[in-house]
């Protein structure tokens, strides 16, 4: 048997692998298959899953509603498509401003001398390593009424005598969205500065002989070596803003309910794991459809990894 | 042309961002050296040892500690410091298991072909692909049902009843830790040199003498690297901790999040000081320490 083993490769690395592949299979498929077969549940009255095979969860995800106004038997209800397009639309917005404000940073350090590369980096990852939780809690401190912002204006206002009533910030959709761009920001400088650092100086050097100008350089070099950073920077960034619930949650108090809320929600406080299953997979199939459709138009980079 | 040289616009632009980066966490900072209990209202730095803070509408005399008056706060604080113990704890058992596993897994597919290959190496993209939440969810539902089940099975009422805890954090912090390391350790085995490990063999060391003499000190970098990611991940995880946590495992980030929902006062600020400070210096030494191991060693 020993022997045998000894003289296997195979054998040997189903062993390797065994361990992690087991592991994720309980811990990440076997979740995923009860997940589906919970969302075709429906709910007891005491908050338990009767299993069945029922659709009506995502009837009632996609507008189907029973409590209608005028007796009538169904009707639309927008209340949870308006979540999902509401959570897209943040998801694009943050992953927009995100790409916009990452770009230059990581252009900065990437052309920045060898030597102090490491150091501007470091001070990128400063802010990540400081806990998700304290971040936005960092932002309920500037954005509030009597917050630091708002005693900052109030300061400069004073100075040019402009009378000032502190404006509320916090609790809108604005705060949240500054909030995951706050978030999430150093998961797309990473791999943006890992793409640009990898393009060679004589390509520069070609571009200037060539006699292209400064634009056109970063037009038709800089930018189009620098995309799979972006693209990997853009997965790092859309899917979590999909799925997260604390910042809205603290940011945008009870004004902002976005998937994760809501999914969070049915766990914990309305008690319907059947309905919170139907939209978590609902949330899943959504961020697959984006990822598979931008990384089949753009090509999946290493860069994930990298980061 | 310099490639140095940079427009005047991406520095303005670097600025700014770096300024957006760091200020929130200024504030932060600032705010733990605040003279009012309900860090509502900026009252101002507690200055000196005879200050007073406000305390419930009233001001009270500051502690001892002067300006550290929410540090003292918070170090008499016994459910910070136990989440701090868990999170610790649950972090380095999580490290420890998902690098040995992570590492044989990389080796396996850096090396090996056997039947279970490509669903090992896709079951690695799970965690990267699929938001947090829906993990968490998954694995609550897995743990509530199988436990719920095995209780009734083997009738066990009282203390016995299998619950959530810090072990079920704990496995889950594995499922989404182990595939960084793969991944990181994979990496380092792509730009492997076979030729060390062939000229071993060649001399005579048998394949487990060259494992642990040859190539096991020349992954070791990229060992060490997924391991201190896995650990920064879990040290830092909400979300998944959030759904598999249970009486008596809660963690730091639990514990900020439960405290955001309630009452806040500058001791949450001072904690959150402790902690950014604890990385900054943790960050600093390991980069001392990896410095010091690139240079070449004089006699």
């Amino acid at each position: 048997m020993l022997q045998r083993f000894r003289e296997n490769k195979s054998m040997q690395g189903t062993f390797l692998a065994l361990p992690t592949t087991l592991w994720l299979f309980v811990l990440l498929i076997i979740p995923l298959f009860l997940t589906m077969v919970v969302s075709f549940g429906q709910r007891s009255p005491d908050g338990d899953v009767i299993y069945s095979f029922s659709f009506d969860n995502y009837a009632r995800l996609f507008g189907y509603s029973t409590d209608c106004p005028d007796g009538q038997a169904s009707c639309f209800d927008s209340l949870y498509v308006n979540i999902l397009s509401r959570s897209l639309t943040l998801a694009f917005n943050t992953t927009l401003i995100v790409i916009l404000l990452a770009y230059p940073l990581a252009y900065f350090i990437a052309r920045s001398h060898p030597n102090r590369r490491n150091m501007f980096l470091f001070m990128v990852l400063i802010p990540l390593w400081t806990n998700f939780v304290i971040r936005v809690y960092a932002w309920m401190m500037l954005l509030r009424k009597e917050g630091a912002i708002n005693i900052v204006i109030g300061w400069v206002m004073n100075l040019l005598n402009i009378p000032y009533t502190p404006l509320e910030m916090l609790y809108t959709p604005g705060a949240v969205l500054v909030g995951m761009v706050y978030e999430f920001l150093p998961f797309m400088i990473l791999p943006i500065y890992t793409s640009l650092e990898k393009i060679d100086n004589s390509l520069y050097e070609a571009a200037a002989d060539l006699g292209a100008n400064a634009f056109r350089t970063f037009l038709r070099i800089t930018l189009p070596l620098s995309m799979p950073g972006v693209v990997a920077g853009t997965i790092l960034v859309f899917i979590p803003v999909m799925g997260t619930f604390i910042v809205s949650d603290i940011l945008g108090g009870r004004q902002v309910i976005l998937v994760g809320n809501l999914i969070q929600r049915q766990f914990l406080d309305a008690r319907d794991p059947t309905f919170g299953s139907a939209a978590s997979l609902i949330l899943m199939v959504m961020t697959l459809i984006v990822t598979y459709f931008y990384t089949r138009k753009f090509g999946f980079g290493e860069e994930i990894i990298a980061a | 042309m310099n490639p140095h040289r940079r427009s005047p616009w991406v520095i303005a632009a670097t600025v700014l961002v770096y300024f957006f980066l760091y200020a929130p966490i200024v504030v932060l900072i600032l705010y733990s050296f605040n003279a009012s209990r309900a860090n509502v209202k900026f009252e101002g730095f507690i200055t000196s040892f005879s200050d007073r803070v406000e305390m419930d509408g009233s001001f009270v005399k500051a502690s001892p500690c002067g300006p550290f008056h929410w540090f003292c706060d918070l170090s008499k604080n016994d459910d910070v410091l136990e989440a701090a113990g868990n999170t610790l704890t649950i972090a380095f058992v999580a490290t420890i298991i998902s690098t040995i596993i992570g590492t044989m897994a990389a080796l396996a597919l850096q090396r090996y072909d056997f039947k279970i290959k490509p669903f090992s190496q896709l079951s690695l993209y799970i965690p990267i692909v699929i938001p947090e939440i829906v993990m968490g969810i998954g694995i609550l539902t897995l743990f509530s049902q199988t436990f719920g089940w095995l209780n009734e099975a083997l009738n066990l009422t009282g203390d016995a009843r299998l619950s959530m805890g810090i072990g079920t954090v704990a496995v889950s912090h594995i499922a989404f830790m182990v595939p960084f390391v793969t991944l990181v350790v994979q990496a380092r085995l792509q730009g492997f040199d076979k030729s060390y490990e062939e000229a071993a063999m060649d001399l005579g060391a048998n394949e487990w003498v060259t494992f642990w003499r040859v190539t096991f000190p020349m992954i070791l970098p990229g060992v060490l690297s997924g391991a201190l990611l896995a650990f920064t991940l879990s040290l830092d995880d909400f979300v998944i901790t959030f759904f598999t946590n249970g009486p008596g495992s809660t963690t730091l980030p639990i514990y900020v999040y439960g405290l955001l929902r309630r009452i806040i006062t500058p001791q949450v600020n001072a904690l959150s000081t402790v902690w950014i400070l604890t990385v900054f210096i943790a960050v600093l030494l390991l980069q001392w320490l990896q410095s010091r191991e690139q240079k070449p060693a004089h006699e």
